[in-house]
């Protein structure tokens, strides 16, 4: 616990000027990160860009507040878990348009109008990519994490 | 010509920031100027009109990058230690990379060329056919989950890829810490 790592840290979420930054920041960019992911199809951005927001705002609130505190709200079991899931749900979309009659991730054969089946298809698909990264990205971040607290 | 002042301009920036992370010894330097550095490419990439690329640059380059690798230099150290005798090894290296991706340069398109080969072969349907066939305004979105379905689904793969990567090297050196 002695380590270089968190004395340095602590210097992050003692100081007060960001601490009040944060406390308007990580809930805007949590917020901008769902405007991405859903607003994807009409302006620039998707599920890629989407998860790497939405978890620089957890990442930014488990800086400030502790990661103990960022584990309460997804931990690291729940980020595991995530990241397996989004490429779950993207392949099953791929095999719900199999049975569909369709090809794989053929997304014109989800519904009865092709477009609105390719709406219900991207809109799937990018929740599986914005979920894995958010997966991911803290699995990763909690590792580090946890490397730098046994250094 | 504006634009082409701009791209100069980010570039130098740019150069700027690699010549000085390449002479610092401040870990923590580094990885703020490599954050700075992606930031500069986005800018680039949004001049370029590719606004798509350009924010997944600035999301993930200086975002995300950053984060990894300040959280990395708190679990090691924030000094770099320099091995003299591979100095000139690594300048011989790094000229020889340049010199290739310059040489390489000279064979360039032009940019904004609308007579490549490039943009009569699939981009053409894309751009003219997107809206009725997929139906999303953003012709990126359409390319990259409709068309392009199935290359979307190997990258999503590599990113879950890698997360298992880090957990297997990152949860055997926590498993050593413990015991």
């Amino acid at each position: 616990m002695n380590s270089a790592g968190r004395s340095d840290l602590a210097f992050i979420t003692q100081n007060p000027i960001l601490r009040e930054t944060a406390h308007t920041l990580v809930p805007t960019t949590l917020l901008y990160a769902l405007y991405v992911q859903f607003h994807g199809d009409f302006g620039p951005g998707g599920g890629f860009q989407a998860g790497v927001i939405f978890s620089v705002g957890l990442v930014l609130y488990a800086l400030i507040y502790g990661v103990e505190k960022a584990s309460a709200v997804l931990s690291r079991r729940t980020a595991e878990v995530l990241s397996a899931l989004g490429v779950l749900l993207y392949a099953l979309t791929g095999v719900a348009a199999l049975l569909r009659g369709g090809a794989f991730l053929d997304y014109a054969a989800l519904a009865q109008q092709p477009l609105s089946g390719q709406h219900i298809g991207i809109f799937a698909i990018e929740l599986g990519i914005g979920v894995t990264i958010v997966g991911v990205v803290m699995l990763i971040f909690y590792l580090l994490m946890d490397a730098s607290d046994s250094a | 010509m504006s634009g082409q002042l701009l791209g100069c301009a980010l570039l130098s920036l740019s150069a700027v920031a690699a010549v000085i992370i390449a002479r610092t010894d401040n870990l923590f330097s580094a990885a703020f100027l490599a954050g700075m550095s992606s930031l500069l490419t986005a800018a680039l990439f949004l001049s370029l009109d590719a606004p798509d690329v350009a924010f997944t640059e600035a999301a993930v380059g200086a975002g995300i990058s950053t984060i990894f690798f300040l959280t990395t230099i708190a679990a090691t150290g924030k000094q770099y230690a320099y091995a003299a005798s591979r100095k000139v090894l690594g300048l011989t290296l790094a000229a020889a990379t340049g010199w290739l991706l310059f040489y390489s340069m000279l064979d360039f398109p032009w940019l904004g060329d609308a007579s490549l080969a490039l943009h009569d072969h699939v981009a053409r349907h894309y751009l003219e056919h997107s809206a009725a066939e997929v139906g999303p305004p953003n012709v990126v979105t359409s390319v990259l989950a409709s068309y392009r379905g199935l290359d979307t689904l190997g990258e999503v793969c590599v990113i879950f890829t890698a997360g298992v990567g880090v957990l297997i090297v990152l949860g055997l050196f926590e498993q050593r810490g413990e015991e």
